[in-house]
């Protein structure tokens, strides 16, 4: 198993360490997941799937868990505004 | 203990609170009790759409006339209420539906409401989400939607601002002859009395042709844009009228907040509350042959509710032939969001002796009940 | 898009944490054809996140290598929105997975309990368990400073495992009384195996500061917390940090077993010695039935896996080791009590509701949850109340009713696929 993926946060190309979490790629480079009804940025919170605030567009699909995904090559993460 | 009024209403969903803030407006002192709380029962289940419908001349000018005063309020209406004019579009399936389509404008437009029919190319154009190959539909841009268990808190709050009161967790155990019995011993006692108590109102008056029909309803995360108005397909009516099947039909809502209401769906007679699995099922593949795209979305919760239906699926609205104090607002079936406010002026037209903006005949609960079919 | 898998088993087992292993594998070593399933990628649950045999303490390898070895069917990416007592559905990334089974064995394991106060929602204001989680899905924290608060035995745990991934854990901010604490502290010092386990996290969090009486009033910045400000002893301080880690000990997910129609017991599942709950065919086992920590899963999920397959001799003789489980349950309970100062953190703009940005200044006028929720839109969202209901429960007293299909939240194409089944398959709400 390769020990970096390259993931595209933005569009922009980065490497992260292999294991590494959607949601954690989004809290390393500053990126916010989601942002709320009333316009507040969010991060993560609960870190296993229940809160749902770390939703992000994952590989095109919105309202992804961030924390429920591991980054995977050439995987597509945009905030879910 | 006892307590008086000069009009009790029994009912706090949207037809019982829109009664009590129009009476209250004509200085009827008035009382409002609820078993449960305002806007709990088919108020808090229900769709909010408010829209004119054609199923019958009296049908049409109930409801034209309400969605017409509700457009008016729409400025006072607090931001929980979420009024939105998004319209409807009536969605054509086939050739047929389009003719259907074609008699509906006429229809409209000849009584003074404005529609366009949306060619295969418009209707595409106006609602991206619904799937190529359907030939057309009708956009009536008058129709909005709402939030009602909102809209009831707002007109409780206005009710009791001109002296309305509310009990609210009282349950009314029995009404008739100027008096209202409630279980904790309570006597209310007013001259008039108002069973506005929506699909219970059975239970205080064995003898009103009025049986539950209930309804699923499905609603998604947020998607902002991607459904613009309520989109009803043609055979609703059908659904809506037919008096023995299940049935299911196409019938989706955007909110405000982005989220998607997906319905809709009718069974007679069923009394569990328990959402039930196959009927869900139904309706979602039933909005997938119409909006493919809803298939990704995601769903979030789904719940059941009970309209109050009557067999010629128009409301009762007026005094009770039996007992004069007696009022009805009651068996709305799913059009109780749009008429509540029609109800509402009807019913203080009635009280007042003044005419009323449209007939209230066909409404009152003394005329013949036929049952109503659908051609 | 969607595929539809079917399976068939004598037992099915739902979630992969210590508990539904020891299950699954009991189970299966004993004959039964077994499928287990859970929403992460890999076994192991909260506590033994990350699923590599390698990776964990000596139980979770051991575990995890004698479940491989079974036959048991292990689905995992699966989120089950909807159960009977004979069949359950779940979503993947692919499609649904449609299950038939004779007995069922829920082991949903708990989750944080989230309490709000000023600026809980800033970007950098994580669970305990939720920073653990973090860290193990790759979060460098590495001359981090970081604040860990809330209450419950999860604290020092997260501390000792920040600590030991190279965090400055300033210190643990604990909202339980010195003596409290100290009665919990002894009755694990007391029970054999904590024992050990006391011990080891003490030394590891040797040198932290450990605040009891002590809970978060703000969190501090503008896009991303900066400091937290914590009341200790009656004083308020502010303490720069990187991450504040705050949690108020752990509620039990029993959203499917209300869905079923078990029986609850102070929230928690209701269960006999032997795993079963209040309806025929169905067991629960784990911290779902309270929260005892990774030696009382293991045996519940054991006990579970054995009565599944027949064998209430073997279950019997692990009861005394069941009912010293239990008492730790009890003292858990007693020592991390929330205090009622804790109901007076949250101010009228602070929200409580994350999903719908519901603020409890709007929650107040109301007198239940289902008001609550028809009025404000509170709990409507997608995490559909797991976050706020716990909170509303502790802040207002309201009691959380009315658990409905779908269990979590999936597309409307899953949801399409439910069983065109007979009538008495339909699923009721939630009982009280």
């Amino acid at each position: 198993m390769p020990e970096r993926v390259v993931v595209y946060l933005r569009g922009k190309q980065i490497e992260v360490p292999a294991g590494t979490s959607a949601a954690v790629v989004a809290i390393t480079r500053d990126v916010h997941c989601r942002t709320s009804f009333d316009g507040q940025i969010r991060a993560p919170l609960c870190g296993m799937g229940i809160c749902f605030e770390c939703r992000m567009k994952i590989n095109g699909k919105p309202h992804v868990k961030s924390c429920q995904v591991i980054c995977t090559d050439g995987i597509e993460i945009e905030s879910d505004d | 203990m006892t307590m008086s009024a000069d009009v009790v209403i029994v009912g706090a969903g949207i037809v019982g609170t829109a009664c009590a803030y129009e009476l209250s407006c004509e200085k009827f002192r008035v009382i409002v009790v609820d078993a449960e709380g305002i806007g709990i029962g088919a108020t808090a289940a229900g769709m909010g759409h408010l829209v004119a419908m054609d199923d019958s001349e009296a049908q049409f000018r109930l409801t034209r006339y309400s969605q017409t005063l509700w457009h008016q309020m729409a400025e006072q209406l607090p931001k929980s209420v979420e009024y939105e004019s998004c319209g409807t579009i009536w969605v054509a399936a086939n050739e047929d539906e389009m003719e259907e389509v074609h008699r509906k404008h006429l229809y409209y437009e000849q009584r003074g409401m404005h529609c366009e029919i949306l060619d295969e190319k418009t209707l595409r154009q106006a609602e991206p989400a619904l799937r190529g190959g359907l030939p057309g539909g009708l956009l009536v841009a008058a129709d909005a939607v709402i939030y009602p268990p909102c809209a009831a808190t707002f007109f409780c709050g206005r009710a009791e601002a001109l002296g309305a009161q509310l009990l609210i967790g009282r349950r009314a155990t029995s009404i008739g002859n100027e008096k209202v019995l409630l279980e904790d011993g309570t006597t209310l006692t007013s001259k008039i009395i108002v069973n506005a108590a929506g699909e219970a109102a059975r239970n205080l008056m064995p003898q009103l042709p009025i049986r539950p029909r209930k309804g699923h309803l499905v609603i998604t995360d947020r998607y902002p844009g991607k459904i613009r108005h309520q989109l009803v397909e043609l055979g609703y009516l059908k659904s809506a009228h037919s008096t023995i099947a299940d049935s299911v039909a196409f019938n989706v809502q955007p909110r405000v907040t982005g989220q998607i209401l997906i319905g809709s769906s009718r069974q007679y007679d069923a009394t569990d509350t328990a959402v039930e699995p196959q009927i869900v099922a139904r309706m979602l593949h039933r909005a997938f042959e119409y909006s493919p795209v809803l298939e990704t979305i995601s769903a979030i919760r789904v719940w059941t509710g009970f309209r109050a239906a009557t067999p010629d699926k128009l409301p009762l609205i007026g005094p009770w032939s039996e007992d004069p104090s007696m009022f009805i607002a009651a068996g709305h079936e799913g059009l109780g969001i749009t008429t509540s406010l029609g109800t509402a002026k009807l019913v203080a037209d009635s009280l007042l002796g003044r005419a009323s903006r449209i007939p209230i005949e066909p409404y009152l609960p003394a005329r013949q009940m036929r049952e109503a079919t659908h051609a | 898009m969607t595929n539809r898998r079917k399976f068939e088993c004598d037992v099915a087992v739902i979630g992969a944490g210590p508990a539904g292993i020891a299950a699954a594998t009991a189970a299966a070593e004993a004959g039964k054809s077994v499928v287990l399933l859970d929403d992460n990628s890999v076994p192991g649950g909260q506590v033994w996140r990350g699923g590599k045999p390698s990776d964990e303490s000596p139980a979770a390898a051991q575990w995890l290598t004698r479940l491989q070895r079974t036959t048991a069917r292990q689905i995992f990416g699966a989120s089950v929105f909807q159960i009977s007592k004979t069949r359950l559905e779940a979503e993947t990334a692919t499609g649904t997975i449609d299950a038939l089974f004779e007995t069922l064995i829920l082991a949903t394991g708990a989750r944080e309990r989230f309490l709000p106060f000023p600026g809980w929602t800033l970007p950098g204001v994580v669970g305990a368990g939720g920073l653990q989680a973090l860290i193990k899905s790759g979060l460098p924290v590495s001359g981090k400073r970081i604040v860990i608060a809330g209450t419950g035995p999860l604290l020092v745990a997260v501390a000792a495992y920040a600590k030991q991934k190279g965090a400055i854990v300033v210190c643990i901010a604990e909202q339980t009384s010195w003596t409290k604490f100290a009665e919990f502290g002894v009755s694990a010092l007391l029970s054999g195996q904590k024992s050990r386990q006391a011990l080891n996290l003490l030394w590891q969090t040797h040198g932290i500061p450990h605040w009891k009486n002590s809970w978060p009033v703000a969190a501090l910045g503008t896009t991303h917390i900066q400091a937290v400000r914590l009341s200790h002893n009656g004083k308020q301080s502010e303490i720069p940090c990187d991450y504040l880690a705050c949690g108020f000990h752990l509620v039990p997910s029993t959203e499917l077993a209300q869905l079923l129609g078990c029986n609850l017991k102070n929230g928690f599942v209701a269960v006999d010695e032997f795993q079963r709950t209040s309806l025929p065919g169905i067991l629960c086992a784990g911290e779902s039935t309270g929260i005892g920590g990774v030696e009382k899963s293991l045996l519940e999920g054991q006990i579970a896996g054995l009565v599944s397959s027949g064998q209430l001799d073997r279950a019997r003789d692990l009861a005394p080791a069941r009912a010293t489980t239990q008492r730790h349950v009890n003292s858990i309970t007693q020592a991390f009590a929330l205090r009622k100062e804790l109901k007076a953190l949250p101010e009228e703009n602070t929200l409580v509701c994350r999903c719908e940005d519901v603020a409890f200044g709007k929650l107040q006028q109301h007198s239940s949850w289902r008001t609550a929720k028809l009025q404000t839109r509170c709990g409507m969202g997608p995490c559909q109340g797991k976050v706020c209901g716990a909170a509303a429960e502790f802040l207002f007293g309201w009691k959380i009713v009315s658990i409905r299909l779908p269990a979590v939240p999936v597309s409307c194409a899953s949801l399409a696929t439910l069983s065109v089944g007979a009538k008495s398959e339909t699923i009721r709400g939630g009982l009280q």
